[in-house]
């Protein structure tokens, strides 16, 4: 039986015979144009010149002299147009998409930041875009809703379930077997059946392959430990891809713990997860005893998912990275911080980050170096983060 | 002999149609579907498949996606179907199959799974998540216990209708168009040659399935296949009338009869 798809035991292609020969399809596709030199070429230049790549490497000065550890840098993914790393992955599916002469494009969304990503590049070029979103997500990311449709996007609400992230992809995929001959489904995180947890890492890995350069320009030695949110976990394995090979460098990923992982409130899936076969892959997932996937919750609409992608499954797995539980209220607490120390309003996603940072950091020395990964922008989150924190503001309804 | 094969060839020496349905199980609770079931065997069904439910059904449409939620919210386990086929089988010897997603036989654990559906007479089982490359993923068990694992052929399988009809056993599974399970008006599908490229390859008999509303359209389709299933219909009846849902369902069953042996 063949095994390609598989990082150790989790990967696969576990999804109905409708869609499979579109998924053989995509992987043929994608195996021939990730070395093809006119793709590559096409897609450096919408890099560089539509998503403002290189991202800066930003160095911390106040953060570090604060938090009195390692050398603080922060990747500012948060700077790409569209405002998070989401348009790395989207600009290179669509690509791909259009060189298989597909003309309508679907996606999933939870925050709305791939969903937003999608419609964007969906607009540039020029195809037909419908985006599926939970309905409890519509509702605490309204402004990304609104965004979506100006960019020319349909967005779906998807009302099965909590009306969340898994429902969304849930209600993507049944559109996908629906209209399976004219529809890419443009998968937003490093998960789905193969070659997607590949091919979505290959598209973000674009942001260690910069640090890497980055950190040997301002420091000249590899980072000691990098940071990052973990919901499907595209930006982490993006930040994380080239450093796996070196082991002095820790890898830390940050989860969702909601209210606390000991309540019924989180969506921490190493924490609290077990093996599973679920949208299209092996990997860890919070579920009962009958294999039935858990409600999870999260502050962060983006890390508000039962599952990790099969390759952090398998980091975690083989303990080559960590994952951290970080709470609503510590993800909050890191949103301010990041504001007022830095001047920079990190997304609720990533301020789990910041989150895990701050909290490692005292436990490292000032030789050290730690690069977080900011992956989004914290607009979109003003908010309900003021909500959070009882604050009225003065809204519009 | 598995239940399945011997009631296929005994249908084929009677030059007859199979007819396959399909219930929920635990939709308005184990009674329910049990009645539903034995109904079903007594007026004319020749194989039966139990619906597990599951929280994140991607492949159903809404009828068999709400039933799966009311089942789970009656607290419907596998380990309590398991116990009602188990009862089943003291009063009906018609092929039973489960009809279920990868996940709940991975966690309830694969080995002891077909255990259970040797030692409680389950004679198969289709899993729509579960396509060709990732079968090994049961196979094993499914064959060490005598257990048939159902293969499923899309109107997309194209290149792919041989592999997998190629290793079919039991009878084939041809879904009748793209998308999701539910009751369709029509289809586009050219019956004629889809199942005729699947008939290239195999002796196993052809059922077709995802759609099939009623009597009028088992009649249109039983030209084309030996067989035909109906689930959504079914699902939607014992929805709509929960616990005197039986008798309708039978009814229904007969009329599903008279089409395919008129």
């Amino acid at each position: 039986m063949n095994k390609k798809g598989r990082f150790g035991i989790y990967g696969g292609q576990y999804v109905p015979e409708t869609v499979m020969h579109a998924v053989c399809e995509l992987e043929a596709a994608y195996e021939h144009y990730k070395n093809d030199k006119e793709f590559c070429e096409e897609l450096k230049a919408l890099y560089r010149d539509y998503a403002g790549r290189p991202s800066m490497l930003y160095y911390a000065e106040k953060m570090t002299k604060d938090l009195n550890g390692p050398k603080i840098y922060i990747k500012r993914e948060d700077l790409n147009h569209t405002g998070s790393h989401k348009i790395n992955n989207v600009l290179g599916q669509i690509l791909l998409a259009k060189k298989m002469g597909k003309k309508r494009i679907i996606a999933e969304t939870g925050a709305g930041q791939h969903g937003v990503a999608t419609a964007t590049a969906a607009a540039l070029f020029g195809m037909e875009c419908e985006v599926y979103m939970g309905e409890v997500d519509m509702e605490r990311q309204s402004l990304n809703v609104y965004r979506m449709e100006l960019l020319g996007a349909k967005v779906t609400p998807a009302k099965s379930g909590t009306g969340t992230l898994k429902d969304a992809i849930n209600e993507a995929m049944k559109d996908w077997a629906t209209n399976i001959e004219t529809t890419y489904y443009l998968i937003g995180s490093v998960m789905g059946p193969h070659p997607y947890p590949e091919m979505v890492r290959d598209f973000q890995k674009i942001i260690s392959e910069e640090i890497k350069v980055q950190i040997k320009e301002k420091e000249n030695k590899l980072p000691d430990c990098v940071v990052a949110c973990v919901g499907g976990g595209s930006n982490a394995m993006g930040a994380f891809y080239n450093f796996i090979e070196h082991d002095s460098v820790r890898l830390i990923g940050a989860e969702a713990a909601g209210k606390g992982v000991d309540t019924k409130y989180h969506a921490a899936t190493s924490a609290k997860g077990s093996d599973g076969i679920f949208h299209g892959m092996k990997s860890i997932f919070l579920q009962n005893d009958e294999g039935q996937i858990d409600e999870v919750y999260s502050i962060s609409a983006g890390l508000d998912y039962p599952g990790i992608g099969p390759e952090h499954a398998d980091l975690f797995k083989r303990k080559r990275a960590e994952y951290m539980p970080i709470t609503d209220e510590e993800a909050v607490c890191a949103f301010e911080y990041l504001s007022r120390t830095e001047g920079i309003i990190p997304a609720i996603e990533s301020a789990h980050a910041v989150a895990a940072a701050m909290k490692i950091a005292p436990s490292m020395n000032k030789n050290q170096i730690m690069v977080i990964n900011l992956s989004g922008r914290g607009d979109k989150d003003v908010y309900q983060v003021a909500r959070y924190r009882g604050v009225k503001l003065n809204e519009q309804d | 002999m598995n239940r399945i094969n011997k009631k296929l060839q005994e249908l084929k020496s009677e030059n007859k149609k199979a007819l396959i349905t399909y219930v929920t199980c635990g939709d308005g609770g184990y009674d329910t579907t049990e009645s539903a079931v034995l109904k079903m065997a007594e007026n004319g069904a020749d194989i039966i498949e139990l619906g597990v439910p599951f929280s994140d059904p991607i492949a159903e449409g809404p009828v068999i996606q709400a039933a799966s939620e009311r089942a789970l919210k009656n607290g419907t386990t596998l380990k309590g179907i398991f116990e009602m086929v188990k009862r089943l089988r003291s009063k009906t010897n018609i092929p039973l199959l489960l009809m279920m997603y990868v996940n709940s036989i991975f966690r309830f654990g694969t080995e002891k799974f077909f255990t259970m559906c040797e030692e409680t007479g389950i004679d198969g089982v289709i899993v729509p998540d579960l396509p060709f490359e990732e079968k090994d993923e049961i196979q094993e068990s499914a064959d060490k216990h005598n257990i048939i694992n159902i293969s499923l052929i899309t109107p997309t399988s194209t290149d792919r209708i041989g592999m997998i009809a190629k290793e079919a056993k039991g009878f084939v599974y041809c879904v009748s168009s793209t998308g999701v399970t539910g009751m369709r008006s029509g289809f586009s599908t050219d019956f004629n040659q889809f199942i005729g490229e699947i008939k290239k390859h195999t002796d196993a008999p052809c059922a077709i399935g995802f759609g099939i509303s009623g009597p009028e359209q088992a009649k249109n389709l039983k030209q084309y296949c030996d067989g035909v299933i109906v689930g959504s219909a079914i699902v939607n009846i014992i929805g709509e009338n929960e616990k005197d849902s039986a008798e309708k369902v039978g009814k229904f069953t007969i009329s599903l009869r008279t089409a395919l042996d008129e």
